[in-house]
């Protein structure tokens, strides 16, 4: 187990009129290599949960444990935990500032005080881990890139800190549909080739379907359900009171079984919905 | 919709130097189009497709290299009319919060009309009924800051509304939102359109909402590759692909089902329909 939360409770502006309780009584654990999506509403916890998992929020009470270390323990360094967890926020090409896509990449496993042997390595590897051409683009200002293209730099930023757990914000926001499927495939191309643990926050849920093997529902503070992509996508009405939805192919599949059609109704990529559907015509063709 | 041009676009190019070598690149290459009174619609592309630049010739932020623009007959060339220009077609950008002007939501909705030199009684009244129709009027009193993203873009629409545009262009409007503010914003976009007449100009990566529009352009480096019916649009599956575009869920699954010797109808668009037809 990478990542465990016992009763975390946090509240912002406790004791002031402003007081919001973002964080109820959570409880979850991470297995090592999983791919773990994490939906919910806006406001619903996400972004305070995903900010305890390295340490940047510290929780009003309950206990996080990741890699066997608990971070209320004094005796734990927050720079390795910070180092073992790796967190990209949303827009992270807002937080580029070197001159050149190699500095800014550079910056981070420099600061572990490593050589620059090693530094350089890190660097190569985590440019191609995200599809970015070391040799035509470690020189170049990273403010020439394209949007997608700043974002991987960010990304590759991380990455470059070798972390155990990546936790990705939103990594597909205001990209167009190219942009946004070149970033999903470095992701999972990273989760196949690194073997790491991926936490991936997002309101596609078609891009959480592609790619997670379990989901965990944020609503209101607590988390609300959990279970492998297809149990929880298969709770549609349950998703649709907490503000959420289900990918347009399993909304149809559902429909269309609720029909009295015989297929099964937890698909979840349109190469699963063609196999039924397929399955469905040609036995309804023979008989 | 009528048959009075809102919008008529005549053979505009638009040039600029490239960072890297400061070479020409023309970021829009000879796009015509006339847009008519009331009618809605949505511009396709992935980034650097010359959408955006588009959008800010059509309200003369920036004049085309060649060719011209005419807003309600005034081309936006003519420096004399560019405020008229401004106030007949109004703009609403990608991100809120770059957006909001002033300290609570009803002075920023004001902010607008006021500079026009709307008169103090007439003021008023142009706000009320603007945060009406995007229905904000409970939040008329709130600090900006404090609202969601899809409040907030509301709120930017509604200032936009005090302006009384005939045409609103909407730069990617809800690229920044989560589902729900995508939502509001979206029904807002249409209310406009439907019950207050607009023209609406909706730029967006996000196909669902290209669903309801009467036409779609698509652009491609600059020129428009494709221009129809949402239907006539969609069905093309593999040439938008091919142009870096998503389709909805539905149509891919009948273009695939009909790759394997089916000759379902190709314009299918939503969830219902394809239920119908199976």
């Amino acid at each position: 187990m990478i990542i465990q939360l016992k009763n975390v409770n946090y509240t912002y502006n406790p004791g002031t009129p402003f007081e919001k309780k973002a964080l109820d009584d959570v409880n979850l654990e991470v297995n090592e290599g999983e791919f773990i999506g994490l939906i919910g509403h806006t406001g619903s916890g996400k972004s305070t949960l995903v900010q305890h998992l390295n340490g940047l929020m510290k929780p009003t009470s309950g206990e996080i444990i990741i890699d066997g270390k608990s971070l209320s323990d004094k005796d734990t360094k927050m720079k390795e935990i910070r180092q073992k967890v790796g967190l990209v926020f949303q827009y992270p090409e807002h937080q580029l500032f070197e001159e050149t896509i190699y500095k800014d990449i550079a910056f981070g496993p420099k600061n572990l005080g490593l050589s620059d042997e090693e530094v350089d390595e890190r660097v190569r590897n985590a440019m191609e881990l995200v599809g970015l051409d070391f040799e035509t683009l470690k020189e170049r200002s990273p403010f020439e890139l394209s949007g997608g293209q700043k974002r991987r730099v960010a990304i590759a930023g991380v990455v470059a800190m070798k972390p155990k757990v990546l936790v990705l914000d939103e990594p597909t926001a205001g990209l167009d549909p190219r942009g946004r499927d070149d970033i999903l495939d470095e992701i999972r191309n990273l989760y196949e080739k690194e073997n790491i643990t991926i936490i991936l926050v997002s309101h596609s849920m078609e891009d959480i379907a592609r790619l997670v093997n379990r989901i965990f529902v944020m609503h209101k503070s607590k988390v609300a359900m959990t279970g492998t992509t297809r149990e929880v996508f298969s709770k549609a009405d349950q998703l649709e009171s907490m503000g959420l939805g289900i990918p347009q192919i399993t909304k149809f599949m559902r429909r269309f079984k609720s029909l009295g059609h015989d297929v099964k109704d937890d698909v979840l990529t349109i190469e699963e919905a063609k196999e039924e559907i397929l399955k469905y015509l040609r036995s309804n063709r023979d008989a | 919709m009528n048959d009075e041009i809102m919008v008529k676009i005549e053979n505009v190019s638009f040039e600029y130097s490239s960072y890297i070598d400061e070479s020409i690149q023309l970021a829009v290459k000879d796009l015509s189009i006339d847009i008519k009174q009331g009618e809605f619609l949505v511009v396709l592309g992935h980034n650097g497709s010359g959408k955006s630049t588009l959008a800010k010739m059509i309200n003369g932020l920036i004049m085309p290299s060649s060719g011209n623009i005419f807003v309600n007959g005034l081309n936006t060339r003519d420096e004399d009319k560019i405020w008229d220009i401004r106030s007949t077609a109004g703009m609403v950008f990608q991100n809120p919060d770059n957006q909001i002007v002033a300290t609570i939501v009803e002075e920023d909705v004001a902010f607008g009309p006021e500079n026009l030199g709307v008169p103090q009684s007439e003021l008023r009244k142009r706000v009320d009924d603007a945060l009406e129709t995007v229905e904000m009027t409970e939040y008329k009193n709130h600090a900006p800051h404090l609202l969601s993203g899809g409040q907030k873009q509301r709120v930017a629409i509604a200032g936009i509304l005090a302006m009384e545009p005939d045409c609103i262009i909407f730069d990617e409007p809800t690229a920044m939102l989560d589902p729900v503010g995508r939502l509001e914003v979206m029904e807002t976009i249409k209310k406009l359109n439907k019950e207050k007449g607009k023209t609406i100009i909706l730029i967006t990566h996000f196909m669902d909402e290209a669903v309801e529009a009467d036409r779609v352009m698509v652009l491609n480096e600059g020129e428009a590759v494709m221009l129809g019916t949402p239907k006539e649009i969609f069905s093309q599956v593999e040439k938008l692909k091919i142009l870096g575009l998503d389709v909805p869920q539905v149509t891919e699954l009948v273009f695939e089902l009909n790759k394997e010797g089916y000759a379902f109808s190709d314009d299918i668009l939503s969830v219902e329909e394809l239920v119908n037809l199976l």
